[in-house]
């Protein structure tokens, strides 16, 4: 090899080394739209800030009573994501707070093979440039983190039969 | 590659221009451009083949278009002659699994690339078919209307133009109205087509559409960022069909196809075959994937997938 070449070869060796710290530094890789809050909800801590947190798991009666857990009910409750002392996060099994902006980590945590594809572009839709800069979507833009399964919707109208066009 | 990308120009050298140059003077005005005709006239009629015309050549045939089309629509149309990308061979993906029939992308088309509304034409068509007897073309459904999809006993698999590696709508076209680029999109020159509609007929996808009539586009949805290959408006008689929204994807950067902006579920997949870093490649490298009609080896570059 010569010189050039080699100082070229370690140039990219660094860009390469930058690049995987740059992916280790979550949110800065996956540029996302806002989170799909319901309006005027956020910040949480706007009304929790007031409360005394509670720990204790039980179904909730007085607040939040439209939302129902239909994603492994029973198994698990609000502050197993959100977090409790601090309203406006949600945070990891390991402990780690994160925005709500960066939330397909927590639902990377049990849908590894899911994220795996989200981060390579084909789970999930992504749209822009697709030999440029592109937009990503969280997982929540299309589940309900708490009813998660597609819901269907309208179809659009069938095509024209050619019978019909001929008349 | 082994096949007839390019019929060597010698064959279109004799070309229609030069024959009808020759008819013209020994039948006079018979079926040609009446004497009065304008120059305008005279110079469509006796064009080149887009692929013979120089850059020339194409600066007038577009500043014609872009007139006729003004005059037509009262809006300004851009016509663009953007070439091949190198280094790029464009293929798509789409998730069977995800695909939930909602026909966004039929529209999403429709109103991308300027296709006639009435009589309509849509260059994407949406199959139902029943899990239990998997991809079965015989049973599809093209109509289907339930109040809302899916339903559970189906599936749904969209399909438009394959843009096939050896296409045999390129291979039956008598004069060469139709060819495909080196970035692999299958074109359709609409001033050069006659209208026979033989790749119709040679086409297994049923990709191809003819505009049996003039084309029923109202001025206020017509996109006015074209391709002269791509979504143009169309003459009556002449066949047209998806491109990849050429017009789009040709250009650095350039914005994914209209179908895959318009789909909700992300089931639609884009990108460049010979990067592998595409997620097209990770796509043919990690999925089940599979090409429609492989036996007949057109070698699609439209791959189906079950992401899960
Ligand atoms: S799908 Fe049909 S129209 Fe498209 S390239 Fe193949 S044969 Fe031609
Ligand atoms: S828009 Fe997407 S989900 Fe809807 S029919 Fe087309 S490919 Fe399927």
């Amino acid at each position: 090899m010569r010189p050039g070449r080699i100082l070229a070869a370690a140039v990219a060796a660094l860009c390469l080394a930058g690049g995987v710290a740059a992916a280790a530094q979550p949110g800065a890789q996956f540029p996302v739209p806002a989170p799909p809050f319901t309006p005027g909800i956020f910040p949480c801590s706007d009304c929790h800030k007031e409360m005394k947190p509670n720990a204790t798991r039980r179904e909730l009666k007085d607040e939040h009573t439209d939302i129902v857990l239909n994603h492994a009910q029973g198994q698990r409750w609000c502050l197993d994501c959100h977090d409790t002392n601090d309203r406006d996060r949600l945070h990891l099994v390991s402990g780690r707070k994160i925005r709500f902006e960066e939330s397909y980590l927590l639902c990377g945590q049990c849908h590894g093979d899911k994220f795996r594809d989200w981060r390579v572009g084909v789970h999930g839709k992504r749209t822009g440039m697709w030999n440029g800069e592109k937009q990503y979507m969280l997982c929540v833009h299309c589940h309900n983190p708490h009813d998660p399964s597609y819901k269907p919707i309208p179809p659009e109208p069938p095509p024209v039969r050619p019978d019909d066009i001929r008349k | 590659m082994p096949n007839d990308r390019n019929r060597e120009p010698r064959a279109l050298r004799m070309s229609r221009r030069r024959m009808l140059k020759g008819a013209a003077a020994v039948l006079g005005a018979l079926a040609l451009p009446g004497k009065d005709a304008s120059a305008a006239v005279w110079e469509a009629f006796l064009r080149r083949n887009f692929r013979e015309m120089t850059a020339r050549d194409k600066a007038r045939v577009v500043a014609r278009l872009e007139k006729e089309y003004e005059a037509q629509f009262g809006k300004r149309v851009k016509v663009a002659v953007t070439p091949p990308i190198e280094g790029v061979l464009y293929g798509y993906g789409l998730d069977l699994h995800r695909c939930i029939g909602c026909r966004r992308c039929v529209y999403g088309c429709v109103k991308e690339n300027n296709p006639s509304r009435n009589p309509q034409i849509h260059w994407i068509r949406v199959l139902q078919m029943k899990k239990e007897h998997g991809v079965d073309l015989e049973e599809a459904a093209h109509y289907y209307n339930p109040s809302k999809v899916p339903e559970k006993e189906f599936f749904y698999m969209p399909v438009q133009c394959q843009q096939c590696e050896r296409p045999p709508c390129v291979k039956v076209c008598p004069v060469q109205a139709t060819w495909k680029e080196r970035d692999g999109i299958t074109v359709v020159d609409y001033n050069w087509c006659i209208g026979c509609r033989y790749c119709m007929a040679a086409c297994p996808y049923g990709a191809r559409h003819f505009n049996w009539k003039k084309p029923g586009l109202p001025a206020a949805e017509l996109v006015t960022e074209t391709h002269y290959l791509g979504n143009r408006p169309r003459p009556v008689g002449v066949v047209d069909k998806c491109t990849f929204c050429i017009q789009r994807v040709r250009n650095v950067p350039g914005r994914y196809p209209a179908c895959v902006e318009a789909c909700p579920v992300g089931a639609r997949k884009f990108g460049n075959l010979l990067d592998p870093e595409s997620e097209i490649r990770y796509i043919i490298a990690n999925k089940r994937v599979f090409i429609l009609k492989e036996d007949l080896n057109t070698q699609p570059k439209f791959y189906y997938f079950y992401a899960t």
